[in-house]
C-alpha cells in the first residue's frame, strides 16, 4: 500500500536499527580511545563483532551475566572509560533494574545501556523477549536519558551522539529490517524533537519503529484531506516539552505512537505535559496492558494495533474530540 | 599519607570505634555491629596499606582504590575517610540527617569525597570493583583495587557472576575481602543460609584465597593485606576471608547479630565509650 502513497519520506534500502548501533559503536571506537564495549553473549545479535575485532583490548565478553555487566560498566566509567553495554532490551532493563538504579543512575555513571530486540517487532521469539515496559522503567529513573531512534541512520547517529553526552543513558533499538528514511548525515541532538512533517489538523508524536508508520499514516490522512504534523520523539527523556506544546497549540490534538505499553511510555510523557499545560485530546497507539506473542513483525503490529492504519483511525478520533 | 605503625593503628581503631558508636547513637539508627567488626581492616587499608590521596579524584588514576559493597557499614567508612583527611571530622555529626552528605548508605549523589559509587543494595560492589580494575589495566595503571563484601552478601547471585568473570578475565589487580563474621540480619548464616565452604567455593571459581583468622588483630590484618598484595599480578584475582567478630571492642555487642542495625541507648553508649579510649579527640 505504501508504494502507491505520496510519502514525504521514502527509502531505497532497509536495514535493522541494531546494525546502526553496531556501525555507530565501531566509528565511536575509532574516534575515542575511551569507548569500551561489553556484551552478555549476544555479540552477533547486537552487531558488536566489528568493534570486538578491531578493539579486542577494549571489548569485554561478560557471558550470560547481565547484572555483573552493569556493575562492570559502572566501574569502568569510574575509571574514565565510556562503556556501552549490549544485550536484548529485556535483559538490559527488567533483569537488571536494581543494578542500573543503584550503580548507574543514582551514582550518575557515564554508562550507555544499549538494548536490541525491543518491542513486538522482535517477532517469533515471543513475549518472554518482547519487552514492552522498558521505556517506562528507564524514564522513571532520575538522571537517565532515554533514546529510541527510528531507523538505521538515526540509531547510528544516536550512538555517536552518546559518546559526547556525559551521564547514564538507555538506547533502545530493534531486530527487524526497517526502511531507512532519515538522512545518513543527520545531526542527532539529544533531547530535541524533530518535526519531520509540518501539519495543522493533528500531531502524531512517534518514536522508534513507529515513526515510519507515522510517516505512512500522514500520507494516508492527506489523501483524505487531513494534514497531520509528524514529530519524531527520538529522545523520550529529557522530554522536549516545548516542541510538544508548540505543535499542540497549532493542531489542537495528538496521537502518540510507540512500540511499548501505553502505561509509562511516550504517550504518558505527552499526557502529563498536556494535563499540566494544555489539556488537548490525545489518543494512544501502544500495547494495551498485555504481553506480546510469536508472529512476524508485520503481523504483530497489525494484531496489536500499532501500524499506520491504526494511527489513521486514532488521528481521526483525536480530531473528532477537539 | 605515611604508613602508620601498629601502635598508631591501634589508637586510630579505638577512636574510629568511638566515632561509629557516637554517630549511630546520635540519630538512633545505623549499623554498629559490622562497623565495629571491620574497624581493623578499614584502618589498616587507609592508614597503612593503600596509596591514596585525600584530595579526592573520582577516577583514582595512580591510586589504590577501595570499594564497599556492604554499604550498611557506612559509619565506619565515613569515620575512616574523615580521619584520613577526605573531609572534616565535624561533618560526622551530620550522619543520616537531612541535607547531609553522609547518607545512611554511601552515595555519590551529594558529592562526598572518597565515595565513588552508591552501595547498600547488596551484591553489586564486586562487579564495580572488577570494572575499575579492568579500566586500570587498560590505562596501564599498576595500582590495586580493593573491595569489601559481607558474608551474608555471598547469598546474592551477582557475586558469583562477578567471581566467574574476574577469574576468566584474569583480573589480578584486585583484592576482594569477605567480612566473615557468620552473622546476618535474621541470625547466624549457618541457620539463615549456610555458606558452606567459602574458601573452597572461591578457589573453585579460580581465585587465590587467603584466610586472615584474626580479623580484629591489627597486626594480623596488616600482614594479611601484605600477603594478599604479594599474590596480585599472577593471573588470578585475590580473595581474603577475613574472620571478624561483629561488635568487636564493646563487650556487650560482640559476637551477636543483635547489633546489626540497632543503636545503643544513652546508658549503653556511655558503657561502650568507657571501653574505648579517646585517642585522637572526639569530633
Amino acid at each position: 500500500m505504501e508504494k502507491t502513497l505520496d510519502l514525504k519520506y521514502t527509502y531505497t534500502d532497509k536495514k535493522d536499527t541494531r546494525s546502526g548501533f553496531g556501525d555507530g559503536l565501531l566509528e565511536a571506537g575509532r574516534n575515542n580511545p575511551n569507548v569500551v564495549g561489553l556484551c552478555a553473549d549476544l555479540i552477533g545479535s547486537l552487531k558488536m563483532g566489528a568493534f570486538q575485532k578491531e578493539f579486542p583490548e577494549r571489548f569485554f565478553q561478560v557471558g550470560i551475566a547481565e547484572a555483573n555487566m552493569i556493575g562492570l560498566a559502572a566501574g569502568m566509567a569510574i575509571g574514565g572509560k565510556i562503556p556501552f553495554t549490549g544485550t536484548f532490551a529485556n535483559f538490559s532493563t527488567g533483569r537488571v533494574y536494581d543494578q542500573i538504579r543503584q550503580s548507574v543512575a543514582y551514582s550518575d555513571k557515564n554508562v550507555k545501556i544499549c538494548a536490541s530486540h525491543a518491542g513486538l517487532t522482535l517477532g517469533e521469539d515471543g513475549a518472554t523477549h518482547q519487552i514492552l515496559e522498558d521505556v517506562g522503567m528507564m524514564r522513571m529513573l532520575p538522571h537517565m536519558t532515554v533514546i529510541n531512534p527510528c531507523d538505521y541512520n538515526q540509531t547510528k547517529a544516536a550512538t555517536l551522539a552518546l559518546v559526547d553526552h556525559v551521564g547514564p543513558a538507555y538506547l533502545r533499538f530493534g531486530r527487524p529490517v526497517w526502511p531507512i528514511f532519515t538522512p545518513a548525515d543527520q545531526k542527532f541532538e539529544i533531547g530535541k524533537a524533530w518535526k519531520m512533517i509540518e501539519g495543522k489538523d493533528v500531531t502524531i508524536f512517534a518514536t522508534g519503529h513507529l515513526v515510519w508508520e507515522a510517516v505512512v499514516a500522514e500520507a494516508m490522512l492527506r489523501e483524505e484531506g487531513i494534514y497531520a504534523e509528524v514529530i519524531n520523539i527520538h529522545t523520550i527523556k529529557p522530554f522536549d516539552e516545548a516542541a510538544v506544546l508548540a505543535s499542540i497549540a497549532k493542531t489542537g490534538c495528538a496521537v502518540s505512537a510507540e512500540e511499548h505499553q501505553i502505561n509509562g511510555g511516550l504517550g504518558d510523557s505527552i499526557a502529563q505535559s498536556l494535563a499540566r499545560n494544555n489539556p488537548a485530546p490525545l489518543e494512544y497507539i501502544g500495547v494495551l496492558d498485555s504481553f506480546g506473542e510469536s508472529g512476524t513483525p508485520t503481523q504483530l503490529l497489525e494484531k496489536y494495533g500499532l501500524n499506520a492504519e491504526n494511527i489513521v483511525k486514532a488521528a481521526k478520533k483525536a480530531i473528532a474530540r477537539k | 599519607m605515611e604508613k602508620q605503625s601498629i601502635d598508631q593503628l591501634k589508637q586510630i581503631c579505638s577512636q574510629v570505634r568511638r566515632d561509629c558508636l557516637r554517630m549511630v547513637h546520635a540519630v538512633q539508627s545505623g549499623h554498629p555491629g559490622a562497623a565495629l567488626g571491620l574497624t581493623e581492616y578499614f584502618v589498616a587499608l587507609y592508614f597503612n596499606e593503600m596509596t591514596h590521596d585525600s584530595k579526592f579524584k573520582m577516577d583514582g588514576k595512580g591510586e589504590d582504590m577501595f570499594f564497599l559493597s556492604n554499604g550498611h557499614v557506612s559509619a565506619l567508612w565515613y569515620s575512616v575517610l574523615a580521619r584520613s583527611g577526605y573531609f572534616s571530622t565535624e561533618e560526622l555529626e551530620t550522619f543520616r540527617k537531612l541535607n547531609s552528605r553522609l547518607q545512611g548508605h554511601p552515595a555519590t549523589h551529594e558529592g562526598l569525597p572518597g565515595i565513588r559509587i552508591a552501595s547498600g543494595s547488596l551484591g553489586q560492589g564486586l562487579s564495580v570493583a572488577i570494572g575499575v580494575a579492568q579500566a586500570k589495566k587498560i590505562d596501564e595503571d599498576d595500582k590495586l583495587v580493593y573491595v569489601m563484601m559481607g558474608d551474608g552478601e555471598q547469598q546474592e547471585g551477582q557475586i558469583w557472576e562477578a567471581g566467574m568473570y574476574a577469574a576468566h578475565h584474569k583480573v589480578d589487580n584486585l583484592i576482594a575481602a569477605i567480612d566473615y563474621n557468620g552473622q546476618q540480619i535474621d541470625g547466624p548464616t549457618l541457620k539463615v543460609m549456610d555458606l558452606k565452604n567459602l574458601k573452597a567455593k572461591w578457589e573453585a571459581f579460580g581465585w587465590d584465597v587467603i584466610e586472615v583468622k584474626k580479623g580484629n588483630d591489627i597486626e594480623s590484618v596488616v600482614n594479611g593485606l601484605a600477603k594478599a598484595r604479594g599474590l596480585t599480578g599472577k593471573g588470578k584475582p585475590v580473595m581474603i576471608l577475613l574472620y571478624t567478630e561483629m561488635g568487636y571492642g564493646v563487650d556487650f555487642m560482640v559476637g551477636t547479630h543483635k547489633w546489626h542495625g540497632v543503636a545503643p541507648s544513652d546508658a549503653e553508649l556511655e558503657n561502650a565509650l568507657g571501653q574505648l579510649e579517646e585517642t585522637l579527640g572526639d569530633y
